[in-house]
């Protein structure tokens, strides 16, 4: 399949590891992306914090420009994911926001693209079973727990996924890679990624009881699909708290025995290699 | 007179507050509840009572992490979250000084690098938030790790049509 792709700022920094191994598995599971011409960030919490009709604008200017390519699209980071359906909702909710928005753009929304994030497009369009049957080197002796974080799900009635307070579809993606996922109760639990830097304190205390959830739950590692969230995970818990966190598209990766997959894992702030290679897995 | 409730009803534009029946299943499930001034339903309640100052002026709008925990647990839909949005917007239109300060120079910081860009450039951002909030000594162990490994692009990505996020801006100006 092709869809329309919407890196967003993250993933061109901090999360370039995301990008990358997002590429790498779209690559070989034939998933075929194209970039949003000249896209702009989505604004993420700066702008809906503080001006409602920007929050809306600055995702709506991307989505009309993908709607040129009349494909769905597809948003990686959970933040921009949000934006991106709030903004949907929006708009299709109240015509004179509409018309104020496309007066900001001068363009019109037509709203007949569907915003999709690679947990939905791989799950659903690809599916379990593929994905299993390309595996080339099982996770043995990987213990993930997936950590979904706030913005991908909620709120249900814009995100639109099923199964929002104990979704499954991360579990059931690890367990297809030969890992041993392990079952927790903080998957949907926030981070505190957008306060990480102004409040760091209260982040610091928020992360930590996330690590010690997964530790509890006899987790040696931390499966993720935000680079905010990443970022959050690896650099606030207290230094004896952390844990080695990746990216899903890492371990698809890996497990596929893709040519590059082991260069993401060398600029992560919590170093993961140490323990893949304990595991004998790099 | 519009009362307060009244106007940030209108400003929400979805489940009007008086839905809710203080069950107090959002505080409960609130993230950030111990560190608040006042717990989201107790907002509800002094909103109900006209209590406006303090509500804008309170540290609660500020440490609302928006995770949406409320909203998708309330049995009336209140979209509380939604609320926290629209009371800030009143705090900041009204140019009263921001409880959690430093909350608000990074959202200011954040906008500037898009304003400039089209794109956030995170080295830029970081820059332009220390010299607002005079924090120069947080994080600074860890920018030059990030620096290291590469994860800090030296040149600022741009959008190309600056014209239109210019214009984004302009048209969506508050006051
Ligand atoms: S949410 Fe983050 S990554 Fe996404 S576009 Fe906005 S700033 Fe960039
Ligand atoms: S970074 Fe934290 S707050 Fe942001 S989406 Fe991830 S879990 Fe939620
Ligand atoms: S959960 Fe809903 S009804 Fe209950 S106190 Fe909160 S806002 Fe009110
Ligand atoms: S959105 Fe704000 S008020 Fe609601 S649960 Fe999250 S932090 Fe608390």
């Amino acid at each position: 399949m092709k869809v329309s792709y919407y890196p967003g700022c993250s993933l061109h920094a901090m999360g370039k590891e995301y990008d990358l191994s997002m590429k790498a598995v779209s690559r070989a599971l034939d998933i075929e992306l194209k970039e949003i011409e000249d896209w702009s960030c989505c604004g993420a919490s700066a702008a809906h914090n503080t001006n409602f009709d920007l929050s809306i604008a600055l995702p709506a200017r991307n989505l009309i420009a993908a709607e040129k390519d009349a494909m769905d699209v597809m948003v990686p980071c959970a933040a921009c994911f949000n934006r991106f359906k709030m903004a949907e909702h929006h708009l299709k909710a109240d015509k004179d926001l509409k018309a104020r928005i496309e007066g900001a753009l001068g363009a019109k929304y037509q709203g007949g693209i569907a915003i999709r994030n690679p947990i939905d497009v791989i799950y659903n369009e690809i599916g379990i079973d593929a994905l299993a049957a390309k595996v080339v080197k099982p996770m043995t002796g990987l213990k993930p727990v997936s950590y979904y974080g706030c913005l991908l799900l909620r709120p249900p009635n814009v995100c639109q996924f099923e199964n929002y307070e104990n979704p499954f579809m991360l579990d059931k993606m690890m367990g297809a890679l030969g890992a041993d996922v392990k079952n927790w109760s903080y998957k949907t639990d926030c981070c505190g990624g957008s306060l990480s830097v102004s409040k760091t304190a209260i982040v610091v205390e928020m992360c930590d009881k996330l690590m010690a959830g997964a530790k509890e739950a006899g987790a040696n590692c931390v499966v993720t699909a935000c680079p905010m969230c990443m970022a959050n995970l690896e650099m606030r818990p207290s230094p004896n708290m952390k844990m080695p966190v990746f990216y899903f598209t890492e371990l698809i990766s890996l497990a596929l025995g893709l040519p590059d997959a082991k260069d993401t894992l060398k600029s992560h702030l919590t170093d993961p290699q140490p323990l893949l290679n304990q595991l004998r897995l790099i | 007179m519009e009362t307060f409730l009244e106007e940030v009803n209108k400003k929400i534009h979805g489940v009007p507050l008086q839905a809710c029946y203080h069950c107090r299943k959002c505080s409960a499930g609130c993230p950030v509840a111990s560190h608040m001034e006042y717990n989201p339903n107790k907002i509800i309640k002094m909103i109900q009572n006209g209590q406006k100052d303090k509500v804008l002026s309170s540290s609660t709008i500020w440490l609302c992490l928006s995770c949406e925990t409320c909203i998708t647990r309330c049995p009336n839909e209140v979209d509380i979250a939604r609320m926290m949005d629209v009371l800030r917007q009143m705090a900041i239109e009204e140019g009263r000084a921001a409880k959690e300060a430093n909350v608000l120079k990074f959202h200011e910081a954040f906008l500037s690098s898009i304003k400039f860009g089209g794109r956030v450039h995170e080295m830029l951002m970081t820059v332009h938030y220390k010299l607002k909030s005079g924090d120069f000594f947080s994080d600074v162990d860890i920018a030059p790790s990030m620096f290291l490994k590469g994860k800090l692009a030296l040149l600022p990505p741009r959008t190309k049509d600056m014209k239109s996020i210019k214009n984004i801006f302009e048209k969506t100006k508050t006051k």
